[in-house]
């Protein structure tokens, strides 16, 4: 039976330690993408991917991204939902790697709405 | 749904709906027998009989959003295509366990996909708040993932740290291309 090895866990957590907070800080900014049926057929997961990746590349530690089900809009999957802190959720549709990313870099980073992948602006459902 | 990873990743969305806290996903490629076996098992809120009949039915779900559920009638029409089946074992209050049997060289028979990736996501946006085990064996060789461990070696660092996250994402591909090296 192959497992991780422990040993290599041992190293991953030090230089975990040394190079990144432990991801307690107050949240600022969540980002959920949908991940029912119809989410994950049309790419979810690629942009789920993607997502972690800048967001780990970025050290954005104050943003959380998470999933949830289906959001009753299968025709315009993949979808994700970006809240952040004291402004309304806003809704995005018909992602894509580039549009997640740049959602992320505009949004979530300088905080400015990209409105050309914006669904709704101020819907409050994120499930 | 193009490959069993997908699919995987959708049920075992379904267990997180239903409060499943550890889920279990077993992957065993019999390949003297010319069998695979999926298996996924979770501790969730589990069905009653009624509702385990209905849950094939496409036109049967919990959602309020819309009023169709495909995920679990996908992996079942998945299953038949490549002349297996699918069978839904659940317990109100107990947890549900969904095994989904292939003719494993069946022409039909779905790649198996990015599995790392399905874990990986699984685990970098709900690992803090529940466990996965994923073994995979082919034949005799078996490759096991277990969340419950990796945390208590892990102590203080959070499994969804982007290094530890990283690092097991690569461990698992690894792992996965040695029992199928050795299966030959």
């Amino acid at each position: 039976m192959k497992k991780i090895k422990i040993g290599d866990l041992e190293k991953i957590r030090e230089k975990a330690r040394r190079t990144s907070s432990l991801r307690q800080n107050k949240a600022r900014a969540r980002i959920t993408v949908h991940m029912g049926t119809c989410g994950i057929a049309a790419g979810a997961r690629k942009i789920l991917t993607a997502l972690l990746d800048e967001v780990g590349q970025n050290n954005l530690d104050d943003v959380i991204v998470t999933t949830s089900g289906c959001a009753g809009l299968c025709s315009r999957e993949p979808m994700a939902t970006v809240e952040i802190e004291d402004e309304p959720p806003v809704k995005y549709v018909d992602l894509t790697n580039e549009k997640i990313k740049e959602i992320l870099n505009e949004h979530i980073i300088k905080g400015n709405i990209v409105k050309e992948y914006a669904l709704a602006i101020g819907s409050e459902r994120t499930h | 749904m193009e490959d069993l990873s997908l699919h995987i990743l959708d049920i075992v969305e379904n267990s997180i709906n239903a409060g499943a806290t550890k889920i279990e996903i077993m992957l065993a490629e019999d390949i003297n027998q010319n069998i695979l076996t999926l298996k996924i098992k979770d501790n969730g809120k589990g069905m009653d009989k009624e509702t385990v009949k209905k849950a094939l039915d496409p036109f049967y779900t919990t959602k309020t959003v819309r009023r169709i559920g495909l995920g679990l009638s996908m992996l079942a029409q998945a299953a038949k295509e490549a002349e297996g089946n699918m069978d839904i074992k659940s317990k109100k209050g107990k947890g549900t366990t969904i095994i989904a049997k292939f003719v494993h060289n069946h022409i039909d028979r779905k790649p198996f996909g990015n599995m790392a990736e399905t874990i990986i996501n699984l685990i970098a946006t709900k690992g803090l708040d529940i466990d996965i085990i994923y073994k995979h064996c082919k034949n005799e060789n078996c490759f096991i993932f277990d969340s419950i461990e990796i945390k208590k070696e892990l102590q203080d660092i959070a499994i969804n740290n982007p290094e530890v996250l990283s690092f097991l994402k690569k461990e698992i591909e690894k792992g996965l291309k040695e029992i199928r090296k050795e299966g030959g």
